[in-house]
């Protein structure tokens, strides 16, 4: 599914990525952790195309195409899909506008029809109940007054329609109280599928309570200075970052 | 990677899909301004008497003024006697047209437009009046019309045969001193469209009149009026392209609203004149004096505008809320790209008591745009308990445009309430690379965006002119769901 490779990003000539080594396959699920500043969102923009990043070594493969060759909304249609860690307010386009905008980019991509209307609000009110929200946000402005919490909820949504292959959600825990993590964690379990991966890149344990990660790594300087199973997040959560920071001072 | 800022700039370039020119024969004057051209044009359109007399009076008086300097447009002054103050398509004989007489290639241009004028392709429910060049070629729907009582056709026809409602009422609202381009319309103008609607009448269907110059060298002298007697009700709509040149060509218009006791009158217009090109070469000066008197008591006029074309737009809809708990509205949307500039926005004066009007103004500026928005809201002493609301927004594409406002605001009466929000923003590259993240195109965002953010305008646009705006607008309007 996607493939890293000795992968190093600058910004504004300063080196955040320094060598980035990362292989999933279908249906994994990954959780990046590490402190502050450590890259995290870095990783996610690039792995999106955002602008700003020059990519200076290695290669990322996905689906078995050069991914940092596609512009960010052939990404998106073929399949990438980053759940932000501060998503924006877009003024007066509401959120089923854009949903349905969305979508329909994606149908095309592949040849397909526009959605057909009745379907397209059935589908969207079937996720609407499975996050648990008001149909009324539906008819809002995207984000716009929503709570942090209401806004990384609306993320999922839109993850949940557009269905996408690979989803890198960058800290949606941050800023959920505990009902609404269950919820949204439900949510994302709903999507797990055989040929969908995850990168889930977070600060805390607790979400991985209720998403059980196959793989857990941790970044530090923009480095993955450890690997391992669930059970690392756990050691994480007892021993602090310090831990596998000075570990890899000590390498 | 997303687009950069300088990127986003280019995105709203549309192609100018109305930049064609039909070749006809025509029937033009030689270029120039004189009493002789003004006789010319008054004999050729078999105008009475009088009409000749209100010209050339006009014509007297703007020989002694100045063109105004005010405004935030630069341009190199116009040489009016480089101009043709008439085109029109040859036409065989004079008398009652019918389509078959009209040129096919105007038709044709028209339909490439979009407005279809023969009987069985014509928009259903809408009544159009075409004016090409210097003269009115078409009104559809007019027996129809003419059953409910409503008189609509092009002004130059109104001038023979409703002489008496003309001279009651035209220049009633815009005298021909009011200013540089008004005094100049009132000598020159050529054709536009002429509306009654009787006392108590609903108009059964929708009007709009479609303003297309073709001709080169030429100027356009657009002249409207529409009354709306007592307790009647219209909603009109104008739409206006031109050819891609390389000369800028003025089209100088005065339109003339009155509405009487329990009337409303709701005019639109989407203004798509040729912008010029990316560097600024060319494109319509469009300088244009509207104004609404809303004369009697519960009346109501409101203004709808989505201005995206021409090189300048020089343009303040305005209503006189003469009557007491008469109610004026100004919608605009106002896109400028490239090397465009707009200086446009409204005056409310309100006489009346319990007098109300509503200012939202969406300007959004691309490339080296200019877009300024001027409005003034003057409450006089009679006018108690008058209120204003005015919502003045402005969002930039890019960093190379600009975008100024100037709130002009005088009140005479304590009672008055004049409130006034303005908000400035830019389409921000996290926005755009949101939406691309969704699997949108940079273009389709910055599109979106703006929809979004012209939405309160937008939705002021009769429906029935939604498809045909969006056609003109060349930004496709949001769907209908949400
Ligand atoms: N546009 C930028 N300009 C300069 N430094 C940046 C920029 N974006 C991120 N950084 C720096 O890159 C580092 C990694 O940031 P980020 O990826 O946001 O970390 P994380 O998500 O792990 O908290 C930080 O030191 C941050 O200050
Ligand atoms: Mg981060």
């Amino acid at each position: 599914m996607l493939s890293i490779k000795n992968l190093t990003v600058n910004v504004n000539d300063k080196q955040i990525l320094k060598g980035i080594n990362l292989e999933i396959k279908p249906g994994e699920i990954h959780a990046i952790m590490g402190p502050n500043g450590s890259g995290k969102s870095t990783l996610s923009h690039i792995l999106s195309g955002k602008a700003g990043y020059t990519v200076t070594g290695g290669s990322v493969t996905y689906q078995g195409k050069d991914l940092l060759e596609m512009a960010p909304e052939i990404r998106a249609r073929e399949g990438v899909f980053l759940a932000f860690q501060y998503p924006v307010e877009i003024p007066g386009v509401s959120n089923i506008y854009l949903l349905k905008a969305a979508l329909n980019s994606i149908r095309k991509h592949h040849s397909q029809p526009e959605v057909d209307a009745m379907d397209f609000l059935t589908l969207v009110k079937d996720k609407v109940r499975l996050l648990e929200m008001d149909e009324k946000f539906l008819y809002r402005a995207v984000n716009e007054g929503f709570s942090g919490g209401e806004k990384k909820r609306n993320e999922i949504l839109q993850m949940a329609i557009l269905e996408p292959k690979l989803c890198i959600l960058d800290e949606t825990d941050s800023g959920l109280d505990i009902d609404a993590l269950k919820i949204v964690s439900e949510g994302v379990n709903s999507l797990r599928a055989a040929d969908r991966s995850f990168v889930m890149v977070t600060h805390y344990q607790r979400l991985l309570d209720y998403i059980k990660p196959d793989f857990v790594h941790v970044l530090a300087h923009g480095q993955i200075v450890k690997s391992g199973g669930a059970e690392l997040a756990l050691e994480l959560e007892e021993k602090g970052y310090s831990w596998v920071e000075d570990s890899k001072a000590a390498i | 990677m997303s687009a950069s800022a300088q990127e986003i700039n280019n995105l709203i370039n549309q192609e100018y899909k109305q930049g064609f020119v039909t070749e006809l024969e025509t029937d033009t004057f030689p270029i120039g301004l004189d009493e002789d051209v003004i006789h010319k044009l008054s004999k050729v359109k078999n105008e009475p008497e009088f009409m000749l007399e209100y010209r050339l009076k006009a014509f007297r008086h703007w020989q002694t003024m100045k063109s105004p300097e005010w405004a935030f447009v630069k341009f190199d002054p116009i040489d009016y006697q480089a101009i043709s103050y008439y085109s029109a398509p040859k036409r065989k004989e004079d008398g009652p047209k019918s389509l078959d007489e009209i040129d096919p290639q105007v038709l044709e241009a028209y339909k490439k437009l979009g407005i279809p004028l023969d009987e069985q392709e014509r928009l259903a429910g809408i009544a159009v009046d075409a004016v090409f060049d210097s003269v009115s070629v078409a009104t559809t729907f007019k027996g129809k019309l003419k059953d409910a009582g409503v008189i609509f056709c092009p002004i130059s026809e109104a001038l023979r045969e409703h002489p008496e409602l003309i001279k009651e009422y035209l220049g009633s609202v815009v005298p021909h001193t009011d200013n540089y381009f008004a005094a100049l319309n009132a000598a020159v103008f050529t054709d536009g469209s002429f509306v009654y609607i009787p006392k108590g009448v609903r108009c059964p269907m929708e009007l709009s009149t479609y303003f297309r110059i073709n001709a080169a060298n030429t100027g356009q002298f657009e002249r409207t009026l529409i009354i709306a007697d007592e307790g009647s009700h219209v909603s009109y709509l104008e739409g206006c392209t031109a050819p891609m040149r390389d000369e800028n060509q003025l089209h100088a218009a005065v339109v003339e609203l009155v509405a009487m006791k329990d009337a409303t009158i709701k005019y639109s217009t989407v203004q798509n004149w040729y912008p010029g090109d990316k560097n600024g070469l060319g494109g319509i000066y469009n300088f244009v004096t509207k104004r609404a008197d809303c004369r009697g008591d519960n009346s109501k006029v409101s203004w709808t505008q989505v201005e995206t074309g021409s090189a300048i737009t020089w343009k303040y809809p305005s209503c006189v809320l003469t009557g007491d708990n008469a109610v004026g509205e100004f919608y605009s949307v106002a896109l400028t790209n490239n090397y465009q500039q707009a200086d446009t926005g409204t005056k409310m004066i309100h006489i009346g008591k319990n007098t109300r009007s509503t200012i939202v103004s969406k300007g959004i500026s691309a490339g080296k745009a200019q877009n300024t928005y001027r409005g003034l809201v003057k409450v006089l002493k009679s006018a108690e308990n008058a209120r204003n609301y005015t919502q003045c927004d402005s969002l930039l594409v890019g960093d190379q445009c600009g975008a100024h406002t100037f709130p002009y605001i005088e009140v005479k009466q304590p009672s008055a309430q004049v409130e006034h929000e303005a908000t400035t923003s830019k389409i921000s590259e996290d926005q755009l690379f949101f939406c691309q993240q969704r699997g949108l195109s940079a273009e389709d965002a910055v599109s979106m965006i703006v929809n979004g953010f012209c939405k309160e305008v937008f939705k002021e646009l009769p429906m029935e002119f939604a498809v045909e705006a969006q056609a003109l607008l060349g930004l496709s309007l949001e769907g209908s769901v949400g």
